[in-house]
């Protein structure tokens, strides 16, 4: 070839290089056909289920307006979680959280917790009648701001060895009630008679009758209360509230929640400290209203396993799935209710069943409220809210899936628009979030929306959101949203069917004279 | 290097063709507000796992990873299928695959929660398309067809 020839770009060089120019144009044209048809299934989608994509943003509300004092009974784990939720992690819990952050950069429980809102509180009163938990609660209550055991610490709260004399103090004015079970009425009413607002771990109470005196006691003192039921915070827990009353999901017929756990942390046979005996137990003190027993680490350790303290699965671990519904579909207390089950795998010496069924009946509602658990078998169930046009997973996300069979989406079904396979409607906060869970109990929490949620998208922890609810309340005289109401709701239903089980006989709600027959 | 005319055409079309894959990659991904590249980095197995989950844990370089895999996919596409400054389009490609083959190496004993749509042991389609663009590295067409053509001068 001659040098004249390759110096200039000549015809045949244009139409060379630019030979695969119709290839993007081709591409060009699939894209757009491609998205005109996901945007008109969209639209059409839209146009039914109208549900908006917004992620929850952060309460404007201010907290700030006056510092509130609070008291803690019951520093144990669930406690100390609780003053995590308010502001106070014991120094040497930072200490590690830095170093875990070092160690693993998934690991962004410090960063998150230094982000949580100072919710202008102080603790000034702390009661545990086991030395080493009282201990670790007075440590934690005193690092008002937020150091490792090098840093500066805050006041230390004065220590109190029963909670009528913390209730006495002056200079509390409001408390939070993380004992075990058969305090939890007992502590609320005299709280309320003292005139202290009230923030009580779930199940609200242990036997029917404190029930209606809890209602009664925080009614008449006018105190505010909030049950610690945290899933009413959860961004997906509003969306499925949402989807249900637009009518998404058709008539609801039938709703089934579940436990499933196979750890022994799980079933509740907790670690027993080696140093805890009867010189660091005020036994007396925990007995209380329960049955006389001897003095037993495993009892006090592990009171979770034993109807004298506890409420068994019932109390503990339904009342989050009840409440999640009742958060969602107003159910109100069960007309009726129907339970069995058994001790079938931790042979422990436990009265409380590991495996239980429970079902209750709304006929004036036309549907079943079903209930299925088991601590020896991890097999993956969820919430799920059954109707006749859609059903509904809702957990830390929501997923609503068209049914085949469906009167409302008959057309759309079968022009195609609804894949009955895929979900009509899905939502899963946090996307872009990084999740560090470390233990199984941990993943069963934050699965069914119970350890953390999102909002403005970013991870919080739900109880930090509750509290901070119940803080709000008390500066502003609202309601809060897990009220004393929602807790007769929810330990009636909780007590019908625990008093189903043990009786082994229906038993139902007498709505008229208020109750359980 | 001297093509028949047969040769050149199909390896055109195999440049065209991952071009257009790329090119519709990276425009999903364009288009979906809640991509991110955090979850396939958080599921990465293997030796280097570390670093591609470490990389996730980066909020910062986490932004950065996300568009670079945007419009590197985007850029990579049209560089394949039109031609323009295809080398380093290509190269680009084969470092992104290679990233996303070993961040999840389908090797003996390693298991992933992302699906694949395939069966596969060590060799994966990954790598096939990696090593397919090597060979396009090896056997370049761009100056002859391609955009490349009008841009480079020949000697």
């Amino acid at each position: 070839m001659s040098e004249e020839k390759n110096k200039n770009i000549n015809r045949r060089d244009v139409l060379k290089g630019l030979v695969t120019l119709p290839v993007a144009g081709a591409f060009a044209y699939s894209w757009y056909q491609k998205q005109k048809l996901t945007q008109m299934l969209k639209n059409a989608l839209n146009d039914e289920i109208n549900l908006d994509e917004e992620q929850l943003a952060f309460s404007a509300e201010s907290t700030n307006n006056k510092q509130l004092r609070l008291g803690i009974i019951g520093t144990g784990g669930r406690g100390r979680h609780l003053l995590m939720a308010a502001g106070f992690v014991h120094p040497e819990t930072i200490d590690d959280w830095k170093y875990w952050a070092k160690e693993n950069k998934t690991d962004k429980r410090y960063e998150e917790y230094m982000q949580q809102e100072d919710l202008n509180l102080v603790v000034t009163g702390v009661c545990d009648i086991y030395e080493n938990n009282a201990e670790k609660g007075l440590k934690a209550s005193a690092n008002s701001f937020r150091n490792g055991i090098e840093g500066k610490m805050g006041n230390t709260p004065t220590r109190y060895n029963n909670y009528q004399d913390l209730l006495a103090a002056d200079n509390i004015d409001a408390v939070i009630i993380a004992t075990p079970d058969h305090w939890h009425g007992t502590i609320t009413i005299a709280s309320a008679k003292a005139g202290k607002h009230v923030y009580c771990e779930k199940p609200m109470t242990w036997t029917v009758q404190e029930t209606y005196d809890v209602v009664n006691a925080v009614k008449d003192n006018n105190i505010v209360f909030q049950l610690g039921h945290q899933n009413r915070q959860t961004e997906s827990h509003f969306k499925a509230r949402q989807a249900y009353e637009k009518g998404l999901l058709g008539k609801v017929n039938l709703i089934e929640v579940t436990t499933n756990r196979n750890s022994p942390g799980g079933a509740w046979q907790y670690h027993i400290p080696e140093n805890a005996n009867s010189n660091n137990i005020d036994w007396n003190q925990f007995i209380g209203p329960a049955p006389w027993h001897d003095f037993s680490l495993e009892r006090f350790f592990r009171w979770r396993c034993w109807w004298d303290y506890s409420t068994g699965l019932s109390g503990d671990l339904f009342t989050h799935e009840f409440d999640a519904m009742n958060q969602i579909l107003d159910l109100g207390i069960a007309e009726s209710a129907m339970a069995s089950g058994g001790i079938y795998y931790y042979k422990d010496g436990r009265t409380v069943p590991d495996v239980l069924q429970m079902t209750f009946e709304y006929p004036s509602r036309d549907l079943s409220l079903l209930y299925s658990a088991s601590l020896a078998s991890n097999k993956k169930r969820g919430k799920t809210i059954m109707g006749h046009d859609a059903f509904m997973e809702v957990g830390g996300d929501l997923k609503l899936y068209a049914d085949p069979g469906s009167t409302k989406y008959k057309e759309k079904i079968e022009e195609g628009i609804i894949d009955p396979k895929l979900p009509l409607y899905s939502f899963t906060p946090g996307m872009k979030q990084v999740d560090a869970i470390t233990s199984p109990t941990e993943q069963y929490f934050a699965g069914r929306g119970l350890l953390y949620t999102y909002r403005g998208g970013k991870r919080v922890d739900t109880s930090h959101l509750h509290i901070k609810e119940w803080v709000n309340c008390i500066r502003t005289g609202k309601q809060p949203s897990c009220n004393v109401d929602q807790g007769f709701e929810e330990a009636m239903t909780a007590h019908m069917g625990t008093l189903s089980y043990h009786e082994n006989r229906k038993v139902f709600w007498d709505a008229d004279k208020q109750q359980i027959v | 290097m001297k093509y028949k005319n047969y040769q050149l055409f199909w390896l055109v079309v195999l440049r065209v063709t991952i071009g257009w894959h790329f090119l519709y990659e990276g425009m999903v991904k364009l288009i979906n507000p809640n991509w991110s590249s955090v979850g396939f980095l958080l599921d990465s197995e293997g030796f280097l796992s570390g670093v591609f989950k470490s990389m996730a844990a980066n909020a910062g370089l986490l932004q950065w990873i996300d568009w670079i895999n945007i419009w590197g996919l985007i850029a990579i596409g049209i560089g394949l299928i039109l031609g323009i400054f295809c080398r380093v389009a290509i190269s680009g490609g084969v470092l992104l695959l290679a990233m996303y083959y070993l961040s999840h190496p389908p090797f003996v004993g390693l298991s992933y929660a992302m699906p694949t749509e395939g069966s596969y042991l060590i060799v994966n389609k990954v790598l096939i398309e990696m090593i397919t663009m090597i060979v396009l590295l090896v056997f370049p067409t761009s100056k002859f067809i391609g955009v490349d053509r009008l841009i480079f001068s020949r000697k």
